[in-house]
């Protein structure tokens, strides 16, 4: 959920925002929304939503067809309007083309776009260049352990929250002397305690009894300092929810022996990186876990490791799980709350099927043997389809 | 900055084996080596007072010269006066010392201090699944060589507008050289086959691709040894899902600590592995994961293993392997008593147990020992 969708809104300003016009207005009404629910980007043209998809590189635009496919066959009311960018080319206009009908839409679904070490330093991540321009400040990642994946540790539920446009990602980098290279790592205060706000927010609207700020102010004082500070600062707003900080170092130890002591974890950038990708390995792999950014005003869903996957794509044997769940994520933020629990169902229920297992979880299924699956599923279950 | 230049790391031939590194210093007065001793907090002092109860034990000709550094004070007198005896001395076995979050930015942190003064570069820490420890993963062996003395712990940071904090990650190419021409040595001395270098240079174009491209200039030099490089986030997942992949790993520091630590998780606790800081001159071991262990301070619960196994790498370092050998045979052996288990890897064991069955180990090989 974004920002706005946490804040309620009042009948009486429902029919100001109707069709196309609610984009016109759409940055002065901001203002006034502040104190009311956020509504979706609204349906157009009877009911259905559009939705950005950015195929991206490697296994990322299979995957997206595979998307489409299952949203096609269940009557899932959206349409993808797809704007490719070529991670080869040193202009911008790609994905400043993708960041407008971002903005214009509100939400999308993208897969990752490959940042190639040859270009030149000048040439910026993609990712990050769209993260940071639509301030998407807040990445959200669900680590659960699945029933019918075979993992060495048992019951894991944890949420990471982290900081998605500052940290270490700043990109500012100089060599001043030959040799001698500079990195930046930037931390404010405000994006600190916007961060630790959305994460006890979160922590509280999700039931949540624990928040574990991560960091290493022993060491970066001043940095890391700060952002401990601010999350201490905002916890004491929220007394029902108990915070406690760890060093990042004891606590990926602490995650590879017994995660189960975590809950909710909040972090800067690199090591939210770092963490969620540990995570991510303890649960199953980057083939199940979906990941979400969100922003003040839109929504970004994509897996929740980020990756290409150039050595598996086109070979139909990537796992679909991570990126169909983003998907039901993105339907959840579109509040087509029922189209998402069903796939979600299907999804989970195919993934207890070890017979259905793709490579990355040790067996032998393909990709459109579990696509297949998932709508076999959603068949048996009743609703409205088009035939298979 | 101080301009370093780089010098070629000395070698020594001993029953035809090039030695890597350093020439220890001199014994002195009859063969006995001197070496300063920091216990430090938390579990520090009363591990240390084990490893010098099991050398007195083992009639190991080394006697040490303790340093107290109070992390409490503010100055940095007693950190100099520990600096001072292992430029003295050559050599040190150290505790963790405490860093106080609630202390001004402006006290840095003593073990950080230590190391850059000292300009102890490579972090040497060696990851085997033991036989007698039950862990999620098995078959683990991985050698993590991590930059020291530069990265993201420069301690440079400033708070130019009020709000905002910029720290400085310094990469140098002189320095990343350096960790890269050791990693290489060292893989190349042990007979390992493959470095894998741990970056993020996706991100951080300038800095870690600077240290990334230093990494590949030194492994031409090696034909006979694989080189690959691996993201950190990719490299961590793949750590908790097939950690017997990797063979020796090389990375900047802060990488290198968070990876050290998931290692360190993965073959059953900090208890358990040693870790080693050497420089140009001077040599400094420690526990890997430097953890105080406050909350498990002088209750008997603590887990000598680590304290004893970097205390047997001093004595290889001293060139005293006999000694060495028998030290770590003993405390394998007695790690493979599950009874003997504390606290940390899901035992009962209290400390003193521990370096009694240790100690009658030693004895019962019939090594010159003093009474027990």
């Amino acid at each position: 959920m974004t920002t706005r969708s946490l804040r309620s809104l009042s009948g009486a300003l429902k029919p100001l925002f109707n069709g196309h016009l609610s984009r016109v207005y759409g940055v002065s009404a901001c203002n006034q929304r502040h104190k009311s629910t956020y509504a979706p980007p609204p349906a157009r043209y009877g009911g259905r939503h559009t939705v950005t998809l950015i195929p991206g590189d490697g296994i990322g635009p299979e995957l997206a067809n595979h998307v489409r496919e299952l949203f096609r066959f269940c009557c899932v009311p959206v349409d993808f309007e797809v704007v490719n960018v070529d991670s080869s080319m040193a202009s911008e206009d790609d994905i400043n083309n993708a960041i407008m009908a971002i903005r214009r839409n509100g939400v999308a679904l993208k897969g990752n776009i490959e940042t190639n070490h040859n270009l030149p330093p000048s040439y910026k991540s993609r990712n990050n260049l769209l993260r940071t321009t639509l301030d998407l400040y807040a990445n959200v990642m669900h680590c659960q352990s699945l029933p019918g994946v075979r993992t060495r540790h048992r019951n894991i539920d944890i949420m990471i929250i982290r900081e998605n446009t500052e940290g270490e990602y700043s990109s500012l980098e100089h060599e001043n002397v030959p040799g001698v290279v500079e990195c930046l790592k930037i931390i404010t205060k405000t994006k600190s305690l916007r961060i630790a706000d959305y994460a006890f927010r979160t922590a509280r609207a999700k039931g949540r009894r624990r928040v574990t700020a991560v960091h290493k102010a022993n060491i970066m004082k001043l940095g890391d300092g700060l952002f401990l500070e601010c999350c201490k600062e905002v916890a004491c707003g929220y007394p029902e929810i108990s915070f406690d900080s760890m060093i990042v170092d004891n606590t990926s130890m602490q995650l590879v022996s017994r995660p189960q002591q975590f809950d909710v974890m909040v972090m800067p950038n690199l090591y939210g990186n770092i963490v969620s990708n540990v995570c991510a390995g303890l649960v199953g792999g980057p083939g199940l876990v979906p990941g979400a950014n969100y922003g003040e005003d839109y929504a970004v869903f994509e897996t929740g490791t980020r990756n290409t996957g150039k050595s598996i794509a086109n070979r139909n044997s990537a796992n679909p799980t991570a990126m169909l769940l983003a998907s039901c994520l993105l339907l959840d933020h579109l509040r087509l709350h029922a189209y998402a629990s069903m796939i979600r169902r299907a999804i989970l229920s195919t993934v207890t099927e070890t017979r259905l297992h793709t490579a990355d979880l040790g067996g032998q299924g393909s990709t459109s043997d579990v696509v297949q699956s998932i709508m076999n599923a959603i068949q048996s279950t009743g609703p409205q389809t088009l035939s298979i | 900055m101080q301009n370093y230049k780089y010098f070629p790391l000395k070698l020594r031939t001993v029953d035809n084996v090039k030695m890597l590194m350093l020439q220890p210093p001199p014994a002195k007065y009859g063969g006995r080596h001197t070496v300063t001793l920091i216990p430090g907090d938390g579990i520090g002092p009363e591990l240390l007072n084990h490893v010098r109860e099991v050398f007195r034990f083992s009639c190991v000709p080394v006697d040490f010269e303790v340093v107290h550094v109070n992390s409490a004070l503010e100055t940095e007198v007693d950190i100099n006066n520990a600096i001072t005896a292992i430029r003295r001395n050559g050599v040190a076995l150290k505790g963790n010392i405490e860093t106080k979050h609630t202390m001004a930015p402006s006290v840095k942190s003593r073990n950080n201090l230590l190391r850059t003064s000292l300009d102890l570069f490579a972090n040497v820490m060696h990851c085997q699944s033991l036989p007698g420890v039950q862990t999620r993963h098995k078959n683990i062996d991985i050698m993590i060589i991590r930059e020291n003395t530069e990265g993201e712990y420069s301690s440079l940071e400033h708070e130019s507008v009020s709000g905002v904090v910029e720290s400085l990650k310094i990469i140098t190419r002189n320095n990343s050289l350096r960790i890269a021409e050791y990693a290489f040595r060292l893989a190349r001395e042990k007979g390992r086959r493959k470095v894998t270098a741990v970056h993020k240079a996706n991100i951080m174009k300038l800095g870690d691709g600077l240290f990334l491209e230093c990494c590949r200039e030194v492994a031409s030099g090696y034909p006979d040894i694989t080189f690959e490089s691996m993201i950190v986030d990719n490299t961590t997942m793949q750590l908790v899902s097939k950690p017997q992949q990797f063979d020796v790993m090389v990375m900047p520091n802060l990488y290198g600590n968070i990876v050290s630590n998931v290692c360190a998780g993965l073959v059953g606790g900090p208890g358990l592995v040693p870790g080693a800081n050497y420089g140009r001159d001077y040599a400094v071991f420690e526990t890997a994961t430097r953890n105080t262990g406050k909350s498990i301070a002088n209750r008997n619960i603590a887990n000598p293993t680590a304290m004893l196994l970097a205390s047997c790498m001093m004595l290889d370092h001293l060139e005293l392997y006999d000694h060495a050998s028998s030290i770590r045979n003993a405390v394998l052996t007695t790690m493979n008593e599950t009874r003997l288990h504390t606290a940390d890897i899901g035992g009962q064991g209290t400390t003193l147990e521990v370096v009694q069955s240790i100690m009658r180990f030693i004895q019962s090989k019939g090594q010159l020992t003093s009474d027990l």
